[in-house]
């Protein structure tokens, strides 16, 4: 057993937390407070190969391991969470679909350019009256010719507003329910293809999320994903690896509260002395080192079993659901030690307690989470 | 076009690493270091010229211990091409002569320059001496604190000199070398592939042999600056208050100016 990182985990690291304390720290309450991405950080983010960390070289990427990926998102979460997800859902679900599905057309279309972040990818499952229930997506797609006319709408797109490529799901057997399921890229300026409401968020402000909308939008056999009907089959392959990033992405953010509450609790002072002389205080900090370090353990081996080629799949639903469970006991603690302090924007904990909530909900919810877990507990020959 | 870049290793001040030994009054440098910042500006512009004309190649070197290494790999994890480690014990106690007699020597060399560029000064000695030393070891024009430049050929380059009132717009034939202030850009991080490539890349050392450099004109022996004392200058003490109603209080003022033969 090996605890150490290697060379090059650790220079990825560093290139991450570099990004994030000299181009996101200065910016990131800006876009907060504006709910606006600057351009500007996507073009250098791509310069800087941020946008193909899984893709082989010799496609146009980096080509490194995903616990050097998940050391990335790691260090940008704890400045910008908003960052960290644009970057996840980019690598984990546009490349590595194209990756794993992508025909030869489509690899030569598209994984290159996304390698290099030129163009940006967007991962669309969700619709009003299917969240949890991913499989009850009601956008149909129709083969005509060449062609499928798909009609219906998504909700709650990360990367919407920036992306060129969008991974969409849609039912082509209704009945069937998973097994009904075929999944496309679908171009930016696909015909009857637009982008509907941007929602008002609570957190993760900087992120832009927003409605799909499809009228009779035409797109080609050639934008298929693999075969008709078995698109849930590689949603939830590709989930697997999307839930590591998210387990990462709240790991970050607890490391973030919790550096602000130790700062706070050693500046603040009542009753004649800091705060973090209080036992009382310093409890609640022990518990948050202690839970964010069981973390930042479950997730670093998630990531390890995938690099080593293992099943990996609880695991990563158990890392996602730990770690997001866990940074929000400590964001909360971290805000409780800030006192009416916390509360109010001059200090960074109330974005970070705002963007925390997210890491519970998206890529699965902890209560489906759990669901998994559950699963693979009881049947686990499935 | 060749570009030569020299640069140096300095303590990190934000780290509080920069401090005197109260002993032997010299820099302790065991703690983190940085690359100079000035001369962060001067690879990013070699980068820059590298990007603006076809074939150019970039090379940086530096003389230090075998530490000086991770500020190589620095640079070449931004994009630069070749790097050079100037490491001998034979080296050490160099002052601003003996560094930029070895550092041209190295230039040498390497050879095939075109234009150098070096930081305008850096931040632990605050000398600025090395830069216009290595032209003129070199025996090439400089200009120094150079902000911009305006064009750049294979002949010739124009730039815009700062001064302390606005500045100068100056040509020179190449080969040259210019030290550059941080107005001139910002520099880029190190992107994931420079950082994968600097791991990898093989450093050369140079040692003082290989440049048939005599040792009673490097290092210690080579430096003719003698250093009497390095001390921390004792913090400021508060100046003195003058207290009053104006009519009493802009007199005295003016008395003291006066004493003092400020004007
Ligand atoms: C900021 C943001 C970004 C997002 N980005 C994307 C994106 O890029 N792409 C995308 O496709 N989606 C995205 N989503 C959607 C997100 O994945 C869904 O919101 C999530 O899956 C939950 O679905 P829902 O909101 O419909 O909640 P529901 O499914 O309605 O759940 C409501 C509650 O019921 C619980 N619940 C539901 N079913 C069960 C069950 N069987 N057993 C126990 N409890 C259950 C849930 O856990 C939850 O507590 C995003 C959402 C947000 C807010």
């Amino acid at each position: 057993m090996d605890f150490e990182f290697d060379d090059i985990q650790i220079e990825m690291q560093d290139a991450a937390r570099q990004f994030a304390l000299k181009r996101l720290k200065p910016l990131v309450a800006k876009m907060d407070e504006e709910s606006h991405y600057e351009t500007s950080l996507i073009k250098e983010l791509a310069e800087l190969g941020f946008f193909g960390i899984l893709v082989p070289e010799e496609m146009g990427g980096i080509g490194i391991d995903s616990l050097s990926y998940v050391l990335i998102i790691e260090e940008l979460s704890k400045v910008c969470p908003s960052t960290s997800v644009m970057l996840s859902v980019h690598n984990s679900l546009l490349n590595e679909m194209l990756m794993q599905m992508g025909t030869d057309d489509q690899k030569k279309r598209f994984l290159k350019k996304a390698a290099e972040g030129k163009i940006i990818g967007a991962f669309a499952i969700t619709e009003p009256e299917a969240g949890s229930d991913a499989a009850g997506t009601k956008t149909k797609a129709v083969l005509d010719g060449d062609n499928y006319i798909i009609n219906g709408t998504k909700t709650f797109i990360t990367n919407a507003n920036i992306a060129d490529v969008f991974i969409i799901f849609t039912t082509t057997k209704p009945e069937a329910k998973t097994k009904g399921i075929t999944a496309f890229f679908v171009e930016k300026e696909t015909k009857g293809f637009s982008l509907g409401k941007k929602e008002e968020k609570m957190g993760l402000r900087a992120s832009s999320t927003m409605e799909l909308v499809f009228i009779d939008a035409v797109v080609p056999v050639t934008n298929r994903i693999g075969n008709e009907n078995e698109g849930f089959k590689y949603a939830m392959k590709l989930l697997d690896g999307g839930r590591i990033g998210i387990a990462a992405q709240a790991l970050g953010i607890a490391e973030a509260a919790f550096d602000e509450a130790i700062k706070y609790s050693k500046e603040r002072k009542q009753f004649g002395k800091a705060i973090c002389e209080f036992q009382a205080i310093q409890w609640m900090l022990a518990d948050m080192a202690t839970d964010i370090e069981a973390a930042r353990n479950i997730v670093y081996k998630a990531a390890w079993m995938k690099d080593k080629g293992m099943p990996y799949s609880r695991e990563a639903s158990m890392a996602k659901l730990y770690a997001s469970e866990m940074s929000n006991r400590v964001v909360n603690k971290a805000l409780q030690i800030h006192g009416g302090y916390g509360y109010v924007k001059e200090f960074p904990i109330e974005r970070i307690y705002r963007d925390q909530k997210i890491t519970q909900l998206y890529e699965g919810t902890s209560e489906i989470q759990r669901m998994v877990i559950a699963r693979s507990l009881l049947n686990p020959n499935r | 076009m060749h570009i030569i870049v020299p640069i140096k290793q300095v303590p990190d001040p934000e780290s509080g690493a920069a401090t005197i030994d109260p002993e032997t009054g010299t820099l302790r440098r065991e703690g983190a270091s940085i690359v100079n910042p000035f001369d962060m500006n001067a690879i990013e512009e070699a980068l820059r010229i590298k990007e603006r004309i076809p074939d150019v190649t970039t090379t940086v070197i530096t003389m230090g211990p075998p530490q000086a290494d991770k500020a190589l790999r620095l640079a070449l994890a931004m994009g630069i091409d070749n790097a050079y480690l100037i490491c001998d014990a034979a080296f050490a106690g160099s002052d601003t002569w003996a560094t930029g007699y070895s550092l041209s020597s190295a230039i040498r060399y390497i050879g095939n320059f075109d234009l150098v560029i070096c930081g305008k000064q850096a931040i632990d000695g605050d000398t600025a001496q090395v830069g216009p030393g290595i032209a003129a070891m070199l025996g090439i024009p400089h200009i120094s604190s150079v902000r911009k430049i305006e064009e750049i050929g294979n002949d010739k380059i124009v730039v815009e000199r700062l001064m302390e009132d606005g500045y100068d717009v100056l040509s020179m034939d190449i080969p040259c070398l210019i030290t550059v202030v941080k107005e001139i850009n910002e520099p880029r991080l190190e992107s994931l592939k420079g950082k994968l490539r600097a791991k990898k890349a093989e450093i050369p050392t140079l040692k003082a042999d290989d440049l048939n450099l005599s040792r009673d004109d490097i290092g210690q022996n080579g430096s003719p600056t003698k250093v009497i004392r390095i001390f921390t200058p004792p913090k400021r003490e508060g100046g003195e208050i003058l207290k009053g109603e104006v009519e009493e209080v802009v007199p005295a003022l003016a008395q003291k100016l006066l004493e003092l033969k400020i004007f």
